[in-house]
């Protein structure tokens, strides 16, 4: 058992997609949903195909909007509700203390790939040749060479796209972590190093949500599971 | 952070019978860059031209948070006033490069106009400022003193961006500041945007009927039907979950690549 706060708290969380070009039908994603979130902690979210496990994921950092419910966030040592929230509010809640990897790099037309990391530390205040640096260390750390490092990701393979994603997320430090299948198209060994750098980050105090579908790297990070049901099923 | 720099409240205007633009209300705060979308005709435009003084709203008021004269209301100055303000604290980048820029005088003189209508008066530290701005938007130095007559589009807009930022303007209006231009010279421009609104920490309203464009340069969006807003929130909220019909609509038409 931890002994540390929560960071994220959820509770009685309701999403639904509403589809106007189909006359307004309603697809029921989130019902319901509670959880929390401790630093050092690790969230995996388990549960089939098409459960809302990504919905889940993407209401919390803001993306997509619940319809009820509450999401909160502590941040500069109080609690943010993200329901509902000005955009200013989620702005600053992802720009200091929520950071999230999607499954694909969002490409920045003509931006280098060591300036696309470096981006999040710099718009935190730092001078742009410390955030380079570590933009550096960590495309390093992550088998990024370095003749690489000055060239827009967009001609880059899935698996470097992904691993510049991880390196851009991981730059600012932030305590609460959300990471959607961060080593979706990784061989084995560049698995490892996200594997790794994730675990240091758990480890430092960082709270973590995640979708891992390879059960070796859930085992190797999460500490917990939650099960997403499939909307309609039974608890 | 403690007030916006920009208000409307119910911002109304008509055209003869028609409506352009009905009961607009929102606030811009400092540092954020706010997207207006819609197709053509939903009133961004009309809205846009409210929001920078050239259009008086036949109701609702926009108050602006100016740096000399504290909270203003924008349409209540006296033209020599409003002029004064669009001159020293706002910046307003037109579609058609030639409508924002002098196409009479060199290069250098567009930049140099600004800084002197700010009280710049030596001409070194002034020819010094327009050669870095140049720089600053990609344009060969050796240029500096030809016209914009001779230039491209793309080095129009650019220069024009360059007139319009010298000044270091705390809030800057753009009207479709990409449109009508080679996909890669917009992707240029988009680039020196961004990087142009990071570094100077800009607050901008943009219009645009581009969502690429949008999700590539603005915090938030509002999203135009009819003269009405029918949606606003974050971008990436806007374009990723969009709740009214006409946003999925809008959303679900752009063309993959």
């Amino acid at each position: 058992m931890t002994t540390m706060l929560p960071v994220l708290r959820v509770s009685a969380l309701n999403k639904s997609f509403v589809v106007h070009a189909q006359g307004g039908l309603a697809l029921p994603v989130l019902r319901d949903v509670a959880l929390s979130v401790a630093p050092g902690e690790c969230l995996a979210l388990v549960g089939p195909s098409g459960a809302g496990k990504s919905t889940l994921l993407r209401s919390l950092y803001g993306n997509y909007r619940p319809q009820s419910g509450s999401i909160q966030v502590r941040h500069h040592d109080r609690w943010v509700e993200l329901v509902g929230a000005e955009p200013r509010i989620t702005l600053d809640v992802r720009r200091r203390t929520m950071g999230f990897v999607s499954q694909f790099l969002r490409v920045i037309p003509r931006v280098g790939a060591l300036d696309v990391v470096a981006e999040p530390m710099v718009r935190l205040g730092a001078s742009p040749e410390d955030a380079r640096r570590r933009a550096g260390l960590l495309l390093g750390l992550l088998g990024i060479p370095e003749r690489l490092w000055p060239l827009p990701p967009a001609t880059f393979s899935g698996g470097e796209q992904q691993r510049v994603n991880i390196a851009r997320s991981l730059i600012a430090d932030y305590p609460i972590l959300l990471l959607d299948e961060p080593t979706a198209s990784l061989d084995t060994a560049n698995r490892d190093r996200v594997v790794e750098l994730v675990r240091r980050r758990r480890e430092a105090g960082a709270a973590i949500v995640g979708i891992f579908h390879d059960v070796a790297v859930r085992d190797a990070v999460a500490t917990r599971l939650h099960d997403v049901a499939l909307p309609g099923a039974q608890p | 952070m403690n007030a916006p720099l920009l208000s409307a409240r119910g911002v109304t205007r008509r055209f003869g019978g028609r409506i352009a633009c009905r009961e607009v209300s929102f606030d811009l705060w400092p540092g954020e860059v706010l997207g207006i979308v819609g197709e053509s005709g939903s009133g961004k435009t009309t809205l846009l031209n409210c929001l920078a003084g050239r259009l008086a709203p036949d109701e609702g008021t926009i108050t602006y948070d100016s740096a000399a004269a504290g909270t203003v209301d924008v349409h209540a100055l006296s033209e020599a006033r409003r002029r004064l303000l669009a001159r020293t604290e706002w910046g307003f980048v037109n579609q058609d490069a030639r409508e924002g820029l002098r196409m009479g005088v060199s290069a250098g003189a567009n930049i140099g106009e600004r800084l002197m209508a700010i009280g710049a008066r030596h001409y070194g530290s002034i020819r010094q400022t327009a050669s870095d701005w140049l720089a600053r938007v990609e344009i060969d130095l050796d240029r500096l003193d030809d016209r914009p007559t001779t230039y491209s589009g793309g080095m129009r807009q650019r220069l024009q961006i360059a007139r319009n930022l010298v000044s270091e303007p705390r809030l800057v209006f753009m009207d479709e500041p990409t449109g009508g231009l080679d996909v890669s010279v917009q992707a240029r421009l988009l680039d020196l945007l961004r990087g142009l609104v990071d570094r100077f920490h800009l607050s901008a309203v943009l219009v645009t009927h581009d969502l690429g464009v949008a999700r590539l340069l603005t915090h938030r969006l509002m999203v135009m039907q009819g003269g009405r807003v029918v949606e606003h929130g974050l971008t990436d909220q806007v374009l990723d979950d969009p709740q009214h019909a006409y946003t999925q609509m809008l959303v679900a038409s752009i063309l993959p690549v």
